[in-house]
């Protein structure tokens, strides 16, 4: 199911999108693959799937030391794409620009559209840098999500909306993934006037960790990204209990979503 | 004044280099410090007080000076560069005073860096303390283990050291770490990078505050000699100092440039820092430009007895410098820079700093091959009382 669909299905329903990130191959591609069922069962719409870097600019301490631990058990951005396509979710890519580089950027395009990836997020490519690549991705129907942060000043929000594809990502917050207890840098002013300027849907994330997080952005946004709190659920437990303690956060998180 | 500068162009690329490769959250602030640039770099008044500091605190403008007895040295001309006798003894204080004076006047109140060895660290930390700026250092935790002596320095000069975890535990992660931090506190923060690195428009910004070593050494070249250097030689790290020497030469396509890597245990090793020599096109910290990295485009771990060349890019300006063949780049290994710094020490009375010692290796394997009329200006970029304690060990 494409992007649009998921959204709409989450709108008809009345309710945010549930979009869970959890980085490949951490510990082991087997257990993201339990963990992505489970994320299913708990009824999250998308996944967002994180390529491991070992160099994560734009990601706190959890995601990074997740990206070192698929690092550590060899996963590659060919494991990545493998993994995606037994998702019993639509995927959407989470991954810096220099695998992707060394990959090739036709040829990550066009396994990604092998593997049915629905979107790719690169978050160190804003708008200048991204064109080949979301022209190359764009070409096989495969959407290119863009972020706006706090920071992101009118003018070129205007030009983010119009060059993003399937959903805005909208930052909640200064700072990288997983810090929380920031004041909110005016996010419901900043989605009302995201509102006026494009028809996308506006997913939020970056530092969203509990239930009531999710709950706030009722009315407001229409799905959510849950990273840093999902890995933090399953990082230091064993890998039988990681799929248990996944579901039972995601189903929460689910539940948060309908109000 | 910017295209006679060699800038880059309007995305921040020189070639095929550079260019902006951060989250959005870093763009607006990106975006700031480029228009700050521009109007204090068309400001007299702020490079008349850049060059003030400069004279009465750091001590410029610095000699250029003549080996004697250097082996290599008796017979063609050898001059150096002596950016070790600036005041924290080596070249990094040119570029934090600029970002320092650019941070005032942008009203930024803090100040946070990245170092790996210490030096740039240390340099954030005295400029900090000279302005009244509050400075935050984040170090990697094997350096701060390594290098003990400058963490205590930062700190008796006021500034906070941060220990940063991550892969390797060095400056790679160091950096990583402070953009982190600057995406955090954007607003009030500047973020003082060490070297010609990172997104557009540090890698500029920093080879221009350390021009002033190769506008010195021109002058001084011509004054004494007549003429301009036959070759000019400086070590790569990131390569700060090589392009602040370097900037002043570029439009004299007969003065040579050398930059000279760190070979580490040898390139064919693997075990090497040599990033345009044995890496290839990446993008990282930032910029697009030469990095060693795997296949996957995981960044590697590298190798070199000198921290401050111990770095897994270079700035994308020197990448552009050798696609287009202006700059030649070579390396030394680690035994030959060691053995030019007891060279240097033995014979001159001057220790360089041990990346520095690389570009003096060079000098001496290259003077073999030149004439009396020939004129090899070194950039002694340091001084290596940080190194002793290492050298030491090694003996």
């Amino acid at each position: 199911m494409g992007i649009a669909r998921v959204f709409g299905r989450a709108q008809k329903q009345g309710r945010l999108a549930l979009i869970p990130y959890i980085m490949a191959g951490d510990p082991d591609v087997e257990t993201s693959q339990r963990v992505l069922d489970q994320l299913a069962r708990a009824g999250a719409d998308l996944v967002e799937l994180g390529i491991p870097y070992g160099d994560p600019l734009a990601d706190g301490t959890t995601i990074a030391r997740a990206g070192q631990r698929a690092l550590k058990s060899g996963t590659t951005v060919a494991a990545v794409l493998a993994l995606a396509k037994k998702s019993p979710l639509p995927v959407i890519l989470f991954g810096y620009f220099n695998p992707i580089m060394q990959f090739g950027i036709d040829g990550f395009a066009q396994a990604c559209e092998d593997a049915c990836i629905v979107g790719v997020i690169v978050p160190d490519v804003a708008l200048e840098e991204g064109q080949e690549l979301r022209a190359a991705l764009l070409a096989r129907g495969i959407k290119m999500p863009l972020l706006v942060a706090p920071t992101t000043r009118p003018p070129r929000i205007a030009t983010i909306c119009e060059q993003a594809s399937g959903f805005v990502y909208v930052v909640s917050r200064l700072g990288v993934t997983g810090r929380s207890g920031d004041e909110e840098f005016g996010l419901r002013q900043r989605l009302a006037e995201l509102r006026s300027l494009t028809d996308l849907p506006l997913a939020v994330g970056f530092g969203i960790r509990t239930p009531d997080d999710v709950r706030r952005l009722h009315g407001q946004a229409d799905g959510t990204v849950v990273g840093s709190a999902l890995i933090d659920a399953y990082a230091d437990v064993s890998k039988e209990k990681a799929a248990q303690h996944v579901y039972r956060l995601a189903k929460a998180l689910r539940e948060a979503c309908e109000g | 004044m910017p295209i006679e500068r060699n800038s880059p162009d309007r995305r921040g690329y020189f070639g095929n280099f550079g260019g902006r490769f951060v989250p959005e959250v870093l763009v607006a602030a990106l975006d700031e410090l480029e228009v700050a640039l521009e109007g204090a770099f068309a400001d007299p008044e702020f490079w008349a007080e850049y060059h003030a500091v400069l004279r009465d605190f750091v001590g410029r403008p610095t000699p250029l000076y003549r080996v004697g007895r250097l082996p290599g040295g008796e017979r063609v001309p050898v001059l150096l560069k002596r950016e070790d006798l600036n005041h924290t003894g080596a070249h990094k204080v040119n570029n934090t005073v600029g970002q320092a004076l650019l941070a005032r006047r942008m009203g930024k109140k803090r100040l946070i860096a990245e170092t790996g060895a210490g030096q740039h660290g240390v340099a954030t930390a005295t400029v900090g303390a000279k302005f009244g700026m509050h400075v935050d250092v984040y170090m990697g935790a094997l350096d701060i283990e390594r290098q003990a002596l400058n963490v205590y320095l930062m700190e008796l000069l006021g500034a906070r050291v941060h220990s940063v975890g991550g892969a390797s535990q060095t400056l790679k992660d160091a950096i990583n770490e402070a953009f982190r931090v600057w995406a955090a506190r954007v607003e009030d923060t500047f973020y003082v990078i060490g070297s010609v690195v990172g997104a557009h428009p540090y890698p500029y910004m920093v080879r221009e505050f350390q021009r002033v070593i190769g506008d010195e050494t021109r002058e001084q070249c011509l004054q004494r000699f007549g003429r301009l250097p036959s070759d000019v030689i400086a070590c790569v790290g990131g390569g700060s100092n090589a392009l602040g020497i370097f900037s002043a030469f570029l439009a004299d396509s007969d003065v040579r440039l050398w930059g000279v890597e760190a070979g580490g245990e040898g390139v064919e090793s693997g075990r090497t820092a040599a990033a345009l020599t044995a890496g290839s096109v990446g993008v990282l910290h930032g910029s697009r430009s030469y990095v060693l990295q795997s296949a996957e485009g995981q960044v590697r771990e590298t190798q070199s007895v000198s921290a401050g060349l111990d770095y897994p890019g270079v700035g994308p300006e020197h990448a552009h410098l050798r696609e287009s063949g202006r700059a030649t780049y070579v390396t030394i290994d680690d035994a030959e820079a060691l053995a030019a710094f007891r060279s240097l020490a033995a014979h001159e009375g001057i220790i360089p700093a041990l990346e520095s010692a690389h570009a003096i290796a060079f000098a001496q394997r290259l003077a073999g091959q030149r004439g009396a009329d020939d004129l090899v200006v070194v950039n002694l970029s340091g001084r290596g009382d940080k190194d002793i304690a290492q050298i030491r060990a090694r003996t």
